[in-house]
């Protein structure tokens, strides 16, 4: 039998125009929406509605830590002072070593950490930062693993001064 | 005289490993693209915090306030005094009900913005039935720098 060699087979040719051009388009899309998406995470604070009346506070109520955050003019840290008393310049992380001391090593509902809180006192003009870093060394800190230790949990603020002018 | 036709070859380039980088490319910005920045504002820089950790995902969809360095509040993709929430709020909670006083409001303050007006804006809040707060902040990787612009 003769076997027929097809050697004139014609070479199909895909286009590959229309995909490139598709392809290019969608990257350019993406590197266009593109955003490095860093982490964000939030720090619960205890805001409850009725607000302590000012005076004496009932006798089994522990008072809470008051962490003072004293502003220059332009915004920026100049004091912190815990309990109206010790005063850490700018440093944060002595202000953790005190919560670290005061919550000692107890853990449990009722435990220092647990049921113990700071009250912020700051600055109208603060810059929120110094805020977000007085809860950052008030609430947690990181142990050799990187891993967040929780130290106090409830904080709150104290009531808003008026701006001075 | 006979001219003699030079016979040219057509050269085609190989698109193959320009294609498989492109998909490659396009592989990875599908993957590590998110859409749901829907919380994010421009305008706002957050503080950096060393100990804040992602958020877990919950149902309920909170109310998010963005507080720009110039002390204005942004909710709902509107830029409003401070003062002028109280009323942004209670048009919000009478649209959606009133179970919405039971959600999270979520603070994302600029950095440099006044503490002052973050307080402002929680009293606001919580005149309206708002108890839940949460102050939120950028993941900082520990001896990143202090606070660089």
């Amino acid at each position: 039998m003769k076997i027929r060699h097809n050697d004139n087979q014609e070479k199909i040719e895909l286009q590959m125009t229309p995909m490139i051009d598709i392809v290019f388009q969608l990257l350019i899309f993406f590197i266009m929406t593109f955003k490095i998406a860093v982490p964000e995470g939030d720090f619960n604070i205890n805001m409850p509605i009725s607000a302590p009346s000012e005076g004496v506070p009932p006798l089994d109520e522990v008072p809470p830590i008051r962490v003072r955050l004293t502003a220059n003019a332009s915004g920026e840290l100049i004091d912190i002072r815990v309990n109206d008393a010790t005063s850490y310049g700018t440093n944060f992380e002595g202000l953790r070593n005190f919560v670290i001391k005061y919550v000692g090593h107890e853990t449990g509902p009722s435990s220092a950490r647990e049921s113990g809180e700071v009250e912020l006192v700051c600055d109208y003009g603060l810059h929120y930062q110094h805020v977000i870093d007085a809860v950052t060394h008030c609430s947690g800190t990181l142990d050799e693993d990187n891993n967040t230790v929780q130290l106090m949990k409830k904080i709150k603020f104290s009531p808003p001064k008026k701006k001075a002018t | 005289m006979k001219i003699k036709k030079k016979q040219t070859d057509q050269t085609e380039a190989d698109l193959t490993p320009m294609i498989d980088m492109v998909f490659q490319l396009i592989a990875f910005f599908m993957l590590v693209i998110t859409f749901n920045d829907n919380e994010q504002h421009e305008k706002i820089v957050l503080p950096k915090s060393e100990t804040v950790r992602p958020t877990e995902k919950s149902d309920e969809v909170p109310l998010v306030i963005h507080l720009t360095k110039e002390g204005r509040a942004i909710f709902g993709g509107r830029e409003v005094e401070v003062d002028d929430m109280a009323n942004r709020l209670r048009n919000h909670i009478d649209v959606k009900g009133e179970e919405t006083r039971r959600l999270p409001v979520i603070i994302r303050g600029h950095r440099h913005a006044e503490t002052g007006k973050v307080q402002d804006l929680i009293k606001i809040c919580q005149d309206q039935g708002l108890e839940k707060f949460a102050l939120r902040a950028k993941a900082k990787v520990r001896n990143q720098g202090a606070t660089g612009d």
